[in-house]
């Protein structure tokens, strides 16, 4: 009978770097952003964006740890019983962040102390879960760990973004800390321009101490939100 | 002569489709001059010859006295500083002049700033400007420090325009204070320069450690140049030294060093209560301040409740600190509390906006109560936060919906409560 006889479909050739992977890389960029879309991962961007350098470590950080725990999981997904999965997965996670921890106290303490508990806390950080939850249990590994790369690539950039500003406006400087410091603005003469020098045209200008606290992180992130969905209208739900 | 007037109106109004940011301006302008033509035909509305633009000036109108006085008193207290005309009305025109050249720059930057933001947002949404700029733009500079930069002063309202009223929907969508915003934005992102004992009196720099009065500027010179025809005192050239012992310390900042005794050192109570005090423009005179807030509920635009209910609050909290007595400040008798700072300025002013407010009548007793009782709370026991009612309006804005939630609730149960028993 024909509704038994099951056709087989042609077996689709399973590319290495097609374009469903590279959209797994470019996705959480702009359509699917773990901060602005997904809203996930916002605590730890209020907390570490002061500054540029301490962002970017972090950025690297939580990007290794999505990429390999999502390949680690997606591995052994179909071992894991469902009633255990979340445990089974915490101590993936925690593998890595230890490993993400004791190699910068090992290698760069200085920002170790600077980001402190925000390292340790990537493990409750919802990007990393909530990717484990939403892809990695139902995808094969390789993809994983693009959709992993992507992720953390995309919580970067927005860090990123954030602490630019966030550390030019409140600081004046720029890579403050790391060997590539920019002293850009300050009343001092290490500073490019110095506000204090004999006829500087910059004699007004101050440092914007609201962009030091956190508050202004969750404005920014806001401003960015605003913008990005006025272009993007895929991302505006009527409802 | 007023048809003529309209007829002209009428005539040059530019065409909507073709220039529409031109038709918004046109529009605001119009309809700031006359009762729009336009009325509403459908749904349940009070029709009413008062519409938003008529209530919004009548504030505007009640808070004229506060900036006369407040022009006059950053002279006042320019020159109390240096000892020079220590009469009230000694050196008046200097006084103005000297008040009015600082505050008529502050009063423009805030009008062209949010009015150029506000006409951009009806441009770009394709509606008229509702004048909800009206009244923050008159409060803001009230609310600032007269030597307060004019660059943080439009980052101020552009960020409190953008952020707290265009990002929500515009007029009347607004969860917290506009003009309150803007100060809030400076008092964190820019302390030094509205927090402190320095920048409340105008005018005055440090050269080796001591104060002295700037250079007048060019602006100085040429009113000089008139007030010399007329044979009259003249600004001179400036560099004059502070008298001795002269702080610049505000009666709260004195309060928290020393309590009561060290306040009345410098200032007396009556300078307190008529406001010749250094503080924020707006805020020092109190009894103007009181006819501006009997005039608002005369014309039934602010709550009589909301000002009530803070007074009580302030007069609780007030008699709980002189209960308690921890510290000097909080000696204090309670009714000195309203001589000092500028809680009657943000009762009247701030915490009556209608769109942030609660709504209800049992709700704006308690919305103003707590403004009163944090407020007070804030300035007593906080020496980093001189004074509190900014904090706590903005705090209590954001509790006004669910207070007005829990209101409606109550009433909605009992109501219930009484229709159950009286179909038994």
């Amino acid at each position: 009978m024909a509704e038994n006889t099951v056709i087989s479909a042609p077996k689709e050739k399973e590319e290495w770097f097609g374009k469903k992977e590279r959209k797994l890389l470019t996705d959480p960029f702009n359509d699917n952003n773990p901060i602005t879309v997904q809203i996930l991962g916002v605590c730890s961007a209020l907390a570490v964006t002061t500054q540029v350098y301490p962002s970017v470590v972090m950025a690297i950080a939580v990007t290794f740890v999505t990429a390999f725990s999502n390949l680690a999981t997606s591995a052994v997904r179909s071992y894991i019983p469902k009633e255990v999965r979340m445990i089974a997965q915490l101590v993936i996670i925690a593998l890595l962040v230890t490993i993400v921890e004791l190699f910068l106290k090992a290698f760069n303490y200085a920002i170790w102390k600077q980001l402190s508990v925000f390292i340790g806390l990537i493990i409750t950080n919802c990007i990393v879960m909530g990717r484990l939850e939403a892809f990695a249990m139902a995808n094969k590994p390789w993809r994983s760990f693009l959709d992993g790369i992507g992720n953390g690539l995309g919580y970067g950039a927005v860090l990123i973004l954030v602490s630019v500003v966030r550390e030019i406006t409140g600081k004046g400087s720029l890579f403050a800390g790391s060997p590539i410091e920019w002293k850009i603005i300050g009343n001092t003469s290490a500073y490019m321009i110095n506000t204090t020098a004999e006829g500087s045209w910059f004699g007004w200008y101050a440092n914007n101490n609201l962009m030091v606290l956190p508050t202004s992180a969750l404005l920014l992130i806001g401003i960015i939100i605003w913008i990005q969905r006025s272009y993007n209208k895929k991302l505006v739900d009527i409802s | 002569m007023k048809k003529a007037l309209l007829h002209f109106f009428e005539r040059i109004e530019p065409d909507k489709k073709k220039s529409p940011l031109l038709h918004t301006a046109y529009d605001a302008f119009f309809t700031f001059a006359f009762t729009p033509k336009t009325v509403t035909t459908d749904g349940v509305h009070i029709r009413d010859g008062i519409d938003l633009k008529r209530t919004m000036v009548y504030v505007v109108l009640a808070l004229q006295l506060c900036y006369l006085f407040g022009a006059y008193n950053i002279g006042y207290q320019h020159f109390h500083a240096i000892g020079q005309y220590p009469g009230l009305l000694d050196g008046l025109h200097l006084k103005l002049v000297y008040g009015l050249i600082k505050i008529l720059p502050i009063f423009i930057v805030t009008h062209v700033v949010g009015l150029g933001i506000e006409f951009y947002y009806a441009s770009r949404k394709g509606h008229g400007v509702e004048e909800g700029f009206l009244v923050t733009g008159a409060l803001i500079p009230l609310l600032m420090p007269p030597d307060i930069p004019m660059w943080i002063l439009a980052f101020a309202v552009a960020f409190a325009v953008i952020i707290g009223k265009e990002a929500f929907g515009g007029t009347g969508m607004n969860i917290v204070n506009i003009a309150l915003l803007a100060r809030v934005f400076v008092f964190f992102a820019y302390p030094t320069y509205i927090a402190g004992d320095e920048v409340w009196v105008s005018g005055l720099e440090k050269v080796n450690g001591v104060y002295q009065t700037a250079a007048y500027g060019g602006v100085y010179q040429f009113f000089d140049g008139i007030f010399n025809a007329w044979g009259w005192d003249t600004f001179g050239a400036g560099g004059a030294a502070v008298i001795d012992a002269y702080t610049g310390a505000t009666p709260l900042a004195l309060g928290y060093q020393g309590g009561w005794e060290k306040i009345v050192a410098t200032y007396s109570v009556s300078d307190m209560w008529w406001g010749f005090i250094p503080g924020s423009i707006g805020e020092t005179s109190k009894p103007l301040i009181i006819l501006g807030a009997l005039f608002l509920i005369g014309t039934g635009i602010a709550s009589w409740r909301i000002m009530v209910a803070g007074v009580f609050g302030v007069a609780f909290t007030g008699l709980l600190f002189n209960a308690w007595g921890m510290t000097p400040f909080m000696e204090v008798p309670w009714y000195y509390h309203f001589y000092m700072g500028s809680f009657l300025f943000a009762i009247v002013f701030m915490a009556t906006d209608p769109v942030t407010a609660s709504s209800t009548n049992r709700g704006k007793w308690i919305y103003g109560f707590f403004i009163g009782v944090i407020g007070l709370v804030i300035r007593v026991m906080n020496p980093a936060y001189p004074e509190g009612w900014m904090l706590a309006i903005l705090l209590l804005n954001v509790f006004a919906p669910l207070i007005d939630h829990y209101i409606l609730e109550g009433n909605m149960k009992r109501r219930a409560r009484r229709a159950k028993a009286a179909a038994q």
